[in-house]
């Protein structure tokens, strides 16, 4: 058990807890920034291979911050980072819990629920961006998301069927893929 | 009270609050979860009113926080006080925390082998879609009007492309803007 470790996955994670504005997406640009950048503790692609992980495994989909304190810290890390996370909300809710309902409509909450959409908005957006410059695969992969997008958007087919025809996608440019001009190409780091 | 609801169960139990969060965090995948809880605690059961539930999803959704943790949170304490909502977090989040760390380290073992690498690889760009895609349904709900469309590009361009520190960001630009529609509304209240 690394305490170094733990209090850095605390330290990270207990102030994205209260930033977490209209669900966990929200906060995967800074977790991103974090893990990898400032931290080192993994590559962008590994990164993205644990974001689809967490999109593929039942439940909310922030589990990503659980199976990152798994790969850096094992079990407590698991513990600590996951923890972190919910807590500070968790106490924050259970407080408003008992004035909120008493205040409805009023202009205060009015204007939280205004303000912070686009707030919210603006981390979704950077959520995906960052996700897709960090994609491992070339442009093969960054075109898969582009349509898986579309797709999304135009239709409501199920995220587990849809990350399967990614997977399927690459694999059969992957295996054309000598017959391609390089740019084409399916490229992993 | 709950008359309406045909199917009432005569009442709950802090086990069956734990089996039914349980159950909903193990098969929900990608999201969804709010409509799940919706039938179980209101329409299936009754053991709460749509009003109050609809109130908790608000709430959910205004303050900060993974809205489902959030709503188990809501629904945990409406039926038995802290230990209801103890036992709702626990059964949502703990049962497939564990699952995730499993399937983590069967992909982290396929990944060594190339051809299962690009496969992850291939899930992990379609899933980007998916995070696209809620990036562009939650900006789609941005009023059109200059502010918001401001702040909302600012706070893109401050976290995706310069990368500066999320806390702050959200600190700074969510205040002016909270604080910014507070005066709006005010004034139209006049």
């Amino acid at each position: 058990m690394n305490t170094r470790i733990l209090s850095q996955l605390a330290a990270i994670f207990a102030p994205l807890s209260l930033v977490t504005i209209g669900g966990g997406q929200a906060i995967i640009a800074e977790i991103q920034r974090q893990v990898v950048e400032v931290h080192a503790w993994m590559t962008h692609s590994q990164f993205a291979a644990d974001f689809a992980i967490s999109r593929m495994a039942p439940g909310p989909g922030s589990l990503l911050v659980t199976l990152i304190g798994w790969q850096v810290g094992g079990f407590w890390g698991a513990v600590v980072a996951t923890a972190a996370l919910l807590l500070p909300t968790g106490f924050l809710i259970y407080g408003v819990t008992h004035i909120w309902g008493r205040y409805r409509g009023a202009p205060w909450q009015l204007a939280l629920e205004r303000g912070l959409r686009p707030i919210a908005a603006g981390m979704m957006l950077a959520a995906g961006w960052v996700l897709l410059k960090s994609l491992n695969g070339g442009l093969p992969a960054k075109a898969i998301a582009v349509v898986s997008l579309c797709v999304l958007l135009k239709t409501r087919v199920s995220p587990l069927v849809l990350l399967l025809a990614g997977a399927l996608a690459l694999l059969g440019v992957n295996l054309i893929g000598a017959d391609l001009p390089y740019w084409l190409q399916v490229q992993l780091t | 009270m709950t008359a309406s609801s045909p199917h009432t169960s005569p009442r709950p139990t802090l086990l069956g609050l734990f089996l039914i969060f349980s159950r909903i965090g193990l098969t929900s995948f990608g999201g969804g979860l709010s409509g799940w809880l919706l039938r179980e605690f209101v329409q299936d059961r009754g053991w709460i009113s749509e009003e109050d539930f609809l109130n908790g999803l608000a709430i959910s959704q205004a303050l900060p926080g993974i809205n489902v943790k959030n709503m188990a949170i809501w629904i945990g304490h409406r039926l038995f006080g802290w230990r209801g909502a103890a036992l709702a977090v626990a059964g949502v989040l703990v049962p497939p925390a564990f699952v995730i760390v499993v399937l983590g380290s069967v992909v982290g073992a396929l990944i060594l082998h190339p051809l299962t690498q690009v496969l992850i690889a291939g899930a992990a760009a379609a899933a980007t879609g998916l995070s696209l895609s809620m990036g562009v349904v939650t900006a789609r709900r941005v009023r059109r009007q200059g502010l918001p469309l401001l702040l909302m590009a600012a706070t893109f361009l401050a976290i995706g492309i310069l990368r500066l520190p999320l806390v702050w960001v959200v600190l700074i630009g969510g205040s002016l803007s909270v604080f910014c529609e507070y005066v709006a509304i005010r004034r139209g209240a006049r």
